[in-house]
């Protein structure tokens, strides 16, 4: 997910360490010469940061978090503390069917990422040697991120559908008699566009966890006796954890926070979380919507601390 | 006898597992292309074809359609709105997340929380983000637009993603570099201009392609924060909806094709940087 950044990382995992002994010495005197503490050029260059998040993110969350609260009619909302929006949303069956659902896609295609995700960047890393190959494949599998998620949504349908490009193929292969019609508009290429768009966010921190294991543990692991399968269980896998707990928030927060693919690929037969706010947002039940998006922040938020109290991914990334 | 790890050594045999995980990811490679390029097949369709194979006539007729004003949508306009609001968009992500991974490299109060706020920034449901700057401005009557609201929303997701990069790229600077030049004399403002800013310029432009292709295909976050100027992505958005007749697909081409113009002008940059460090430490 770090762009250009991650294809130069791979197999520079030697250097990684060097910065961060530096860093455990204190100041290691590079600022000695300016008249600020060290400290205050810190809160200097980080402060237009915080400033945009807190006046484009903070403030806003807080804000919609008050509405929850809201009263409202046909003509506007009005301040109030009122729980009626949250009582309907858990008491309302069709919406926790949503929540069901959206939650069953998130399990789906969080497997399937993390298996593709895991083995493409294992192979990426331990197999392919040659250093300029696996740039260019590296290239390969992120290139389609930085392109547009909604025209790699809809470039589904021609491939999909009844007349599609895979239905065509199969039958010409015969294969098949006639054209498959679970393919398109249901839940399986509802999770087929998911696995498409966000294997990439899986990838990518994975390999870069990888890139940085020290080759002499594995080969220690080898000369200890260890089968490929242990050395896999053992070393790889608890080594590569923080790109692991990375990859995923990424992947179920993109799927938890998804309101276009699913509405496009499942012909509107299925909703999600936010799809279904965002009826709500256009027929200005603000309150309401302002109360599941808060669910919704409650939710990400207990996933998100979860996978974060598996690695400390601050101290991974910041050395 | 237990097969051996896959190591660095050429002369160790391939494991079985290499051609199982090769053949995986070639798979992978179809799954992500194919359909993509269905769609830029299918964009040369003849003005008489539809929206699957067979291909009757090819022509560019649809291409043409994209320039031609529609009632629904001004596609050279929107375009144009698009490349402005992501040239704006990465310059600030670059600026402002080189700062902040600079300020990430020692520790300082309130470190903790500012990245917890990255993170939840970067986690938060993208529409959500809109929504609540929609609220806000509807709170203080102000009327959003593209570079006030749209691109503040847009901000909270390159931001984050920029200041993680920076990171990365941060995280191989050595610093003995810094304390190298900083015994020479240099000011703080020299140290950066001529020492850190050279040295991690391609992470740095690795950082701007990014923030730029996030800014340019963003929608999600900009739908509720644009006002009434839409943007590329939301005019696509729209198009979804109303056509479906193979102008969408052209569209689709064109807008991948500036996107691919683009990464691949700034891999040239960067490894023509690479080279020419390599050509200056063997000299």
């Amino acid at each position: 997910m770090t762009g250009g950044a991650r294809e130069t990382h791979i197999g520079h995992g030697a250097n990684v360490d060097a910065p961060a002994k530096l860093h455990e010495m204190p100041e290691a005197g590079v600022d000695r010469r300016s008249r600020l503490p060290a400290w205050v050029v810190s809160w200097l260059q980080i402060l237009p940061l915080t400033a945009i998040l807190l006046v484009m993110f903070a403030l806003p969350t807080t804000l919609f978090l008050a509405v929850s609260f809201f009263d409202y009619d046909r003509t506007g909302i009005y301040p109030a503390f009122m729980l009626d929006n949250y009582r309907e949303i858990f008491t309302s069956s069709s919406t926790l069917r949503v929540y069901g659902s959206t939650l069953k896609f998130t399990l789906i295609v969080w497997v399937i990422t993390l298996f593709l995700g895991f083995n493409i960047a294992h192979f990426l890393i331990f197999h392919v040697l040659n250093g300029k190959i696996r740039i260019v494949l590296f290239l390969l599998c992120a290139v389609p991120f930085f392109t547009s998620a909604i025209i790699r949504t809809i470039a589904w349908i021609p491939f999909l559908g009844r007349t599609g490009a895979f239905n065509q193929a199969l039958m010409g292969l015969h294969i098949t008699t006639r054209p498959l019609d679970f393919l398109l508009f249901s839940d399986f290429s509802v999770v087929v566009a998911y696995v498409h768009l966000y294997t990439p966010l899986m990838i990518g921190p994975i390999a870069n966890s990888l890139s940085k294991i020290d080759r002499s543990l594995i080969e220690a692991a080898r000369d200890a006796g260890a089968s490929r399968w242990q050395t896999m269980t053992n070393v790889v896998v608890p080594l590569s954890k923080t790109g692991i707990a990375l990859g995923s928030i990424l992947v179920m927060t993109q799927v938890m926070g998804d309101f276009f693919v699913v509405r496009q690929m499942s012909g509107g037969q299925s909703a999600s979380i936010v799809s279904a706010l965002s009826t709500e947002i256009q027929a200005m039940q603000h309150p309401p919507a302002a109360a599941n998006a808060m669910i919704l922040v409650v939710i990400v938020a207990i996933m998100v601390s979860c996978l974060m109290r598996v690695v400390d991914i601050r101290k991974e990334l910041v050395k | 006898m237990a097969e051996q790890y896959p190591t660095q050594n050429p002369i160790d045999a391939r494991p079985w597992t290499f051609y199982a995980l090769g053949a995986l990811f070639l798979l992978y490679m179809l799954f992500l292309y194919g359909p993509m390029v269905v769609i830029y097949t299918l964009s040369f369709q003849g003005p008489n074809g539809g929206v699957t194979f067979p291909i009757v006539d090819p022509s560019l007729e649809w291409f043409r359609e994209v320039w031609r004003k529609g009632q629904m949508a001004d596609i050279p306009v929107a375009f144009s709105r698009s490349m402005a609001l992501a040239s704006v968009a990465s310059l600030l992500t670059v600026v402002i997340s080189v700062a902040g991974g600079l300020a990430f490299r020692r520790p300082f109060p309130g470190a903790g929380l500012v990245f917890y706020l990255v993170v939840a920034s970067l986690v938060m449901p993208s529409l959500l983000v809109g929504f609540g700057i929609g609220l806000g401005f509807q709170f203080f009557g102000l009327q959003p637009d593209l570079f006030t609201s749209a691109l503040g929303a847009q901000l909270t997701w390159t931001l984050p993603f920029g200041l993680l990069a920076m990171f990365a790229v941060v995280n191989r600077f050595d610093r003995c570099w810094e304390e190298a030049a900083a015994d020479l004399g240099a000011t703080p403002f020299q140290r950066v201009r001529h020492v850190i800013v050279p040295i991690l310029l391609p992470g740095i432009l690795g950082v701007a392609l990014s923030a730029f292709t996030l800014s340019y295909d963003e929608y999600a976050r900009t739908t509720l924060t644009i006002g009434a100027r839409n943007t590329l992505p939301l005019e696509i958005y729209a198009l979804i909806s109303s056509a479906t007749t193979p102008m969408l697909f052209a569209l689709g081409t064109l807008t991948t094709a500036v996107s691919f113009l683009l990464i691949g002008i700034t891999l040239f940059l960067v490894l023509r940087m690479q080279q020419r460090r390599q050509g200056k430490l063997r000299s």
